[in-house]
C-alpha cells in the first residue's frame, strides 16, 4: 500500500512537473500544492486522464493560516507575559513556521477506479482571496465552495450561485477566519417591547480555559 | 384568459417531513417542481470552530452531536484522524469493539431512517416496529458508556472502557409490575455480550417483519419506485457516497475498499441497487442492516474468546486509572497534565474517512503541533446529498419531495454542523 502511494506521488509529480510546487506523501496520503492559476487545467486532467481518473470530489475546504504555529503560552524559555492564566492569546510564535499566504483552498479527490485519494492545496495570495471554481469539473463543488465562501470569504470565480449557505440571512463577516471572535459579534434576543427579535452586540465574553501550547513531543514509536 | 405564473412555495423549516430544520423554497408549476432551493444552516453551531478552541479530547463529544442518530461513527472518524497523526494503533480488542459498535450504530441509523421515511410517505406502523429494536440498541449504548445517545466512548488509543459484565435491568415501577419486569429482564441476565448476541439472533426476524410491511406493499412501491432516479455517472459527479451511491449500482464501500480497524477480517457483503431510485436505496439499506447484524455476530464471537486491553497503555494520551493516581506520583502528574492541557499532536495534516451509515464521513485535521487542532473540517455525507436535491426532485410532484428527503437520510446535525 505505502509503495503504491509513493509510486503514485512520483507519477503525479512527473506528469505535472512544472505545475506542482510540492508533492509529498505523509501518513500514507498524497498532498500536492499548486498555484491557483493552474488549478482548472490540473483538475481537468486529473479527472479525465485514464491513469488518474479522479471521478469524485470528496471535499473542498478553506483554511486560514494566519495563526499557524502561534501559541498562548511559552513552553521552552522564560518569559514575563502570558504565564498567569494563559489569556494572552497567540503571543508566542515559533520562528520555524513561516506562513507564506494567509488563505488556502484544499481539495480532496477520490478515484474509485484506482482506489486512490489525493489532496490538492492552493495557497491564495490575492486580497480578497480569489480562486477559480471547479464546479464545471465536479458538480459536488457547488455547496462546498459556497461554504468556503461563507465561512472564509474565499471568492470562487465562475461559481454560478455564490451565496452564503450556513450563516444567518444578512450575516456580516466570515466566521471561520481566525480573527473572527469565537463568541461572534452580534446576538439575537426577543424584545417584548418591540415584539420582535432584535440583534445586539454580544454580551458574553470568551474565556480561554485551556491555553494553546505547542510542545515538541518526541513520542516513542 | 388569466395570467398563469409559477408559484413559489416555502417548505419548512418547521415541517414534520423536513427531518429537522430544512427550509426548502420550491418553485412550482402547478404541482410539479421546477426548482428546489434548500436553505440550510438553521442548526449551524460552528462545531469546527469550537473544536479549534479546545484540546483534542474535549471535542469528541461534539462529534456525537453532528449526526445525532449515528453517534459513534462520527467519533470514529475524528478519533482515527488523531490516532493517525499521533501514530498510535488501538489494541485489537478495542478495534473489534469499535467495529461492533459502528455496526450497532449503522443499524440504529437505518432503523431511524426506515421508521421516519415510512412515516413521511404514509406508513405509520413500521415506525413503531423500528423503535422497538432501537430501544435495545440504545440500551447497549447506555450499558457501555452511560448515555443513550452522546456516548463519547471512542477515545484516541482505544475505547473508554471494556464491555460491562452485567446488563442494566428494569426495576418495578408504577408502569411495570414485578411480572412485567421479569419478562423485560429475561434477556438481561447475562453480560452485555449475551444481550447483543440475543439481539443478533432475533433481529433478522424483525427485518423480515419490516419487509413484510413494505417491500411488496403496493402503496410503498407507488411512492418509491422510479422516484428520484440518479444514474451512476451523475451519482459520482454529485459526490454521492454510501447507500446513495450503492443504490445507483456502484459497489463502493470504504469498509471493503479501504478497510480500517478489523473490517478486512470480517465476512460481509455489499448490497447494491440497479435502478438508482428510492426503492432500490430502500432495499440496499435494509440489506445493510442484515449484513451489519452478521458483522456484529462475528465480533461478539471474537470478543468472547479474546479478553485483553481496550486502550493503549500510554499515560501521555490516556488518563491513568483512579486507583493508580492515589499512590503514584507520576500517575497524578499525568492526570493533571492531561486534564489541564491535553496532549500535543505532531504537526501535520490528515484526512480520515469512515463508512458512516449515511455515506463517507471524513475528518480533515490540520495540526500545528499544539494541544488543540488548528483546523478541523468535517466532510458530512448528508451535506453533499442534500446539495443534489434540486436535481433529484426536478419534474416530480410536491409529494415526492418528501420521499426524496426521506431517501437521502438527511440529519441536520451533520449538514449544518
Amino acid at each position: 500500500m505505502t509503495d503504491s502511494v509513493q509510486t503514485f506521488a512520483t507519477r503525479l509529480s512527473q506528469r505535472f512537473g512544472g505545475v506542482l510546487t510540492d508533492c509529498h506523501v505523509a501518513y500514507g496520503q498524497v498532498t500536492a500544492e499548486l498555484p491557483p492559476e493552474r488549478l482548472l487545467e490540473v483538475c481537468q486532467a486529473l479527472r479525465d486522464e485514464e491513469e488518474f481518473s479522479f471521478e469524485q470530489l470528496s471535499d473542498v475546504c478553506g483554511v486560514d493560516y494566519i495563526d499557524y504555529g502561534r501559541a498562548d503560552w511559552e513552553t521552552e524559555g522564560t518569559t514575563n507575559t502570558g504565564f498567569s492564566r494563559g489569556v494572552s492569546e497567540g503571543v508566542f510564535h515559533s520562528d520555524a513556521v513561516v506562513v507564506k499566504s494567509r488563505f488556502a483552498a484544499v481539495y480532496h479527490l477520490l478515484s474509485l477506479k484506482h482506489n486512490k485519494r489525493l489532496r490538492l492545496r492552493c495557497r491564495i495570495e490575492t486580497d480578497p482571496p480569489q480562486i477559480d471554481s471547479v464546479i464545471n469539473i465536479w458538480a459536488s463543488a457547488n455547496w462546498f465552495e459556497r461554504e468556503a465562501f461563507d465561512l472564509f470569504g474565499i471568492l470562487f470565480t465562475g461559481h454560478p450561485d455564490l451565496r452564503r449557505i450556513l450563516t444567518d440571512y444578512g450575516f456580516i463577516g466570515h466566521p471561520f477566519r481566525k480573527d473572527f471572535p469565537l463568541e461572534g459579534n452580534v446576538e439575537v434576543r426577543y424584545d417584548p417591547a418591540k415584539q420582535r427579535v432584535v440583534y445586539q452586540p454580544v454580551t458574553i465574553k470568551n474565556r480561554v480555559l485551556v491555553p494553546k501550547v505547542i510542545r515538541d513531543v518526541k513520542r516513542e514509536a | 384568459m388569466p395570467e398563469i405564473r409559477n408559484m413559489t412555495m416555502n417548505f419548512g423549516p418547521q415541517h414534520p417531513a423536513a427531518h429537522g430544520v430544512l427550509r426548502l423554497v420550491l418553485e412550482m408549476d402547478g404541482e410539479v417542481i421546477e426548482r428546489a432551493d434548500p436553505h440550510i444552516g438553521l442548526l449551524h453551531r460552528a462545531t469546527e470552530k469550537l473544536a479549534e478552541s479546545k484540546p483534542y479530547n474535549q471535542s469528541i463529544g461534539y462529534m456525537d452531536r453532528l449526526d445525532y442518530v449515528s453517534m459513534m461513527c462520527n467519533e470514529h472518524a475524528y478519533v482515527r484522524a488523531i490516532e493517525i497523526l499521533l501514530g498510535v494503533t488501538p489494541p485489537i480488542r478495542a478495534q473489534y469493539i469499535r467495529v461492533m459498535f459502528s455496526e450497532i450504530t449503522r443499524i440504529l441509523n437505518h432503523l431511524m431512517w426506515l421508521g421516519t421515511h415510512g412515516l413521511d410517505i404514509g406508513a405509520m406502523t413500521v415506525f413503531l416496529y423500528c423503535f422497538r429494536e432501537r430501544e435495545d440498541l440504545l440500551d447497549c449504548y447506555e450499558a457501555v458508556s452511560g448515555t443513550r445517545m452522546h456516548a463519547t466512548y471512542f477515545r484516541p488509543g482505544g475505547v473508554y472502557r471494556d464491555l460491562p459484565d452485567s446488563m442494566p435491568r428494569y426495576l418495578p415501577s408504577r408502569w411495570h409490575n414485578e411480572e412485567e419486569v421479569k419478562r423485560l429482564n429475561e434477556n438481561r441476565q447475562g453480560s452485555l455480550l449475551d444481550f447483543i448476541e440475543n439481539f443478533t439472533e432475533r433481529f433478522p426476524v424483525c427485518v423480515d417483519e419490516y419487509e413484510t410491511l413494505l417491500t411488496d406493499n403496493r402503496i410503498w412501491k407507488q411512492r418509491t419506485v422510479n422516484i428520484g432516479v440518479v444514474s451512476p455517472e451523475r451519482a459520482l459527479q454529485l459526490g454521492f457516497t454510501g447507500p446513495m451511491l450503492r443504490g445507483s449500482g456502484i459497489a463502493w464501500d470504504l469498509r471493503k475498499k479501504q478497510p480500517y480497524e478489523v473490517y478486512d477480517k470480517l465476512d460481509f457483503d455489499i448490497p447494491i441497487g440497479t435502478n438508482g431510485d428510492c426503492y432500490d436505496r430502500y432495499l440496499v439499506r435494509v440489506e445493510e442492516m442484515r449484513q451489519s447484524n452478521r458483522i456484529i455476530k462475528q465480533c461478539v464471537d471474537w470478543l468472547r474468546k479474546n479478553p485483553g486491553p481496550v486502550i493503549i497503555d500510554d499515560h501521555k494520551l490516556v488518563p491513568p486509572r483512579r486507583e493508580e493516581m492515589k499512590d503514584d506520583m507520576e500517575s497524578l502528574i499525568h492526570h493533571f497534565k492531561l486534564f489541564t492541557e491535553g496532549y500535543c499532536v505532531p504537526e501535520g495534516e490528515v484526512y480520515s474517512a469512515v463508512e458512516h451509515p449515511k455515506g463517507e464521513f471524513g475528518i480533515y485535521l490540520i495540526s500545528d503541533g499544539a494541544n488543540k487542532p488548528y483546523r478541523v473540517k468535517i466532510r458530512a455525507a448528508g451535506f453533499v446529498h442534500l446539495s443534489a436535491i434540486d436535481e433529484m426532485v426536478k419534474g416530480h410532484m410536491l409529494a415526492d419531495v418528501v420521499a426524496v428527503i426521506g431517501t437521502q437520510d438527511i440529519v441536520f446535525g451533520e449538514i449544518d454542523r
